[in-house]
């Protein structure tokens, strides 16, 4: 029996170029993988380009037709309305671009709150749940499942409408009568800078640096000689030791600006509106609970025999927690935690349900305005997308720097 | 005296004692469950608190101290919840604006939806060979359904709303999500690269930007990139958006459940000369969906719950209901708690059921530690 020819067989002809020499033939070039991919991939690339010119045609006459014109030029228009809740100076005399700005720092604030926050609230609870006490963990879990299983929006209303609910200004709750919660807010005090504080602040920076470097001379010390230095009590005096002794030795500088109670309103100290107060309590809640599970299945992931062995090293359980459970797990929490960090910055754009003034709930005010829709979904894209790659390029960066290195 | 009176071991076994009884039953479950060590007993006292603290006085304005019958919210005088809007709201929170005497026709998509989707998940049910087809019949089904023709009275689809709204919009993206996801997934792991190029692009960008811009393109900017005379269904360009939007995180999903597959299996496909499409659906893709499971099932959970957003560009799901029923001059200031309390009971109730069964179906397929 002869074998059957090579060209009989549609797979082999996949790793020999199409026939080029002697007659094109177009059945036997179909059979080929490569050819096939050519054709698909110029009609892929004929279709987009298609598309984008069927947009770019339509939005040009719509333009026209609204009197339009293309251009990020309106950003040095005046604005004419106002921002309340800003981190910068701004007023309704400033420019859109400015707007844009306050409402972007906004996100940003909302964000970085939300993130610190949620990252505590997930890492205790997540610990929490694991706990040996039934109690702890069947609460925790019930919490974790019902926050986890709401629509994050529902809750950002839900802590909105909490807040609006407070009682007026005239009977603010007050918590020690330092912090004072009412319908308008959450009212701190606020710090007051004398001479001198900056000396302070500067401490404090000094002392972050200084622990920072007694931590890399310690563990330099630790791989050659095998001592341990107590780095966590030497970070404690450098970072809240040293400052506090300066600030009594420059006789209290920095002040605090307590709210009082006054007759029909609170006085003094900085007050935080309900918008940012609830946002941030859902986002932290609704991430925290994520974070939650992220954590617990961290711990679950690392196997019982490492805390077995560091019991047989006779380490202590906080130091079996510290050194050995924890920085294996976080290289399993890591890559996810990035993405929940990720979403919470995403999610903060629900702020316009509540009216909190962030880059979307600005931007919408701008585009009412001015009518310049192109322009300012464009700009909302580009400020999340360039938050989404800060944001994961930093965490990849940690995550590298916690992986384990392999030969 | 013989050798047998120093005899140091008993003759006979002595008959068992019982456990020491703070060591077993329901006083030795309390120890080691609850009072094992100082911690924990801080821990218990400190969560009987809370719970003290926080149980009574929650049933109470739940249940206890409730109106339960009232025409308006000034009828709601009690301390506790107002619930004297369930008994007219409560159509309205299930079917927002569908036409009442076409409610049948909603609950029946509904009801249809459980033998749909049983057939496409189990292979061993009665009639399974004519069930496959219904199954892939029952989108049709359900749109006539839901919005008419074949003789049914047409419904505007601007009358949809309460929490069909959120299932419809959910089900049709999670029913499209999951195979656009999965040739996004192939795309980017494609030797093509202008394919690759695409997939990667439309998938980063996706993710790097929150749902609500997308939804602002859909209605702000469809119109424009369109010409004048074209007019999409509202409703219909915000469930393609959801759908595109869910369908680049499942995709992410599919990628790593495609990378945990062994090279060999791609090149046992080629071996026994299968080709791309083949040596995907009969041996890659089995293997990786079914490693993906937790996530798409958390994709799904993540898209129904992101239904709600649509009440930022007008449309009334439930969430719009309740927004609704609270601003409504009526029931002003009265019901604010407990209609969101309904509208995430709802949503509770099938996102944590479908969790639970992705659990569930986790560990049947686990056909590795047996």
């Amino acid at each position: 029996m002869p074998f059957p020819v090579p060209d009989e067989n549609p797979r082999a002809v996949t790793d020999r170029a199409p026939s080029v020499g002697g007659g094109f033939d177009i059945a036997r070039a179909w059979t080929d993988e490569r050819v096939r991919g050519v054709i698909f991939q110029i009609a892929m690339i004929v279709g987009v380009v298609a598309v984008a010119v069927f947009i770019v045609l339509n939005t040009i006459a719509n333009y026209e037709e609204a009197g339009l014109s293309f251009g990020y030029g309106f950003l040095f228009d005046t604005a004419n309305f106002d921002i309340n809740q800003r981190l910068i100076e701004y007023a309704s005399t400033s420019t859109y671009g400015k707007a844009f700005a306050v409402g972007g720092i906004n996100t940003i604030l909302v964000a970085v709150m939300g993130v610190a926050t949620a990252t505590v609230i997930g890492f205790v609870t997540g610990v929490l749940r694991l706990s040996n006490n039934f109690l702890v963990s069947r609460i925790v879990g019930i919490w974790v499942e019902f926050t986890r299983n709401v629509p994050v929006l529902l809750q950002i209303i839900f802590w909105w409408l909490f807040m609006l609910a407070l009682p007026k200004v005239r009977q603010s709750l007050s918590i020690g009568d330092t912090v004072f919660l009412n319908n308008r807010g959450v009212r701190l005090p606020s710090p007051i800078y004398e001479d001198g504080s900056a000396i302070v602040l500067a401490t404090i920076l000094a002392g972050i640096v200084a622990t920072v470097a007694v931590r890399i001379w310690a563990k330099r010390r630790q791989d050659a000689t095998g001592r341990i230095f107590p780095v966590g009590w030497a970070g404690l005096g450098l970072i809240a030791g040293l400052p506090l002794a300066v600030y009594f030795a420059l006789g209290q500088p920095l002040a605090f600006d307590v709210p009082v109670q006054k007759r029909f309103n609170l006085q003094g100290g900085v007050s935080i509106t309900p918008e940012l107060v609830a946002l941030w309590l859902a986002l932290s809640t609704y991430t925290g609970a994520f974070i939650s599970e992220i954590v617990r299945s961290g711990i679950l992931a690392v196997s019982r025999g490492q805390t077995e062995a560091a019991g047989a090293l006779g380490l202590r359980r906080g130091q079996t927690m510290r050194l050995i459970v924890l920085p294996q797990a976080l290289r399993v929490i890591v890559p996810p935690m990035t993405s929940q960090y990720l979403n919470l910055t995403k999610n903060s754009s629900l702020a316009v349900a509540i009216g909190y003034q962030d880059i979307v709930s600005v931007g919408d005010t701008i585009l009412n305005q001015s009518g310049q829709a192109i322009e300012v979904i464009s700009l909302y894209m580009a400020f999340y997308l360039s938050l989404s790659l800060l944001t994961s390029a930093f965490m990849n960066w940690y995550n590298k720097r916690i992986a384990l290195v392999e030969r | 005296m013989t050798d047998r009176a120093f005899h140091r071991s008993r003759a006979q076994m002595l008959p068992e004692r019982p456990a020491p009884i703070i060591s077993v039953g329901v006083i030795g479950w309390i120890r080691t469950n609850l009072f094992s060590t100082w911690l924990s007993v801080a821990l218990t006292l400190v969560s009987v608190g809370l719970l003290a603290l926080i149980l009574p006085p929650l049933i109470d304005w739940t249940f206890l101290e409730a109106t339960y019958v009232g025409a308006s919210g000034k009828d709601c005088i009690g301390a506790g919840a107002c619930w004297a809007w369930f008994d007219q709201r409560i159509d309205q929170f299930v079917y927002g604006f569908y036409p009442e005497d076409a409610y049948w026709r909603a609950n029946l998509a509904v009801i249809l939806l459980v033998p749909a989707v049983g057939y496409l998940l189990f292979a061993n049910l009665p009639y399974a060979r004519y069930g496959r087809w219904f199954s892939l019949a029952y989108p049709v089904i359900a749109a006539i359904l839901l919005v008419g023709g074949l003789g049914l009275d047409m419904v505007r689809t601007d009358q949809f709303g309460g929490f069909v709204l959120n299932l419809v919009a959910g089900i049709t993206g999670i029913v499209l999500s999951l195979p656009i996801g999965i040739l996004l997934a192939l795309g980017r792991r494609s030797r093509m690269p202008i394919v690759r190029m695409f997939s990667v692009a439309f998938i980063e960008f996706i993710r790097g930007v929150p749902l609500i811009t997308l939804l602002f393109v859909a209605i702000i900017l469809l119109p424009i990139f369109l010409p004048r005379e074209v007019s999409l269904d509202q409703l219909v360009r915000v469930m393609v958006i959801i759908t595109l939007f869910a369908s680049a995180y499942m995709a992410e999903v599919i990628r790593g459940g495609l990378q945990a597959i062994p090279q060999g299996q791609y090149e046992a496909g080629q071996a026994m000369a299968l080709g791309y499409w083949q040596s995907m659906r009969l041996i890659v893709l089995p293997q990786a969906l079914k490693i993906s499971i937790p996530g798409i099932v958390n994709t799904f959970i993540g898209l129904f719950k992101d239904t709600t957003l649509v009440i930022i560009i007008g449309l009334f799901d439930i969430l719009g209901q309740a927004r609704l029923l609270q601003t409504n001059q009526d029931w002003l200031g009265k019901v604010d708690y407990e209609t969101f309390l309904l509208a995430a009971l709802f949503f509770f109730v099938i996102c944590f059921g479908m969790s639970r069964y992705s659990i569930n179906l986790e560990k049947r397929l686990d056909t590795t530690r047996r």
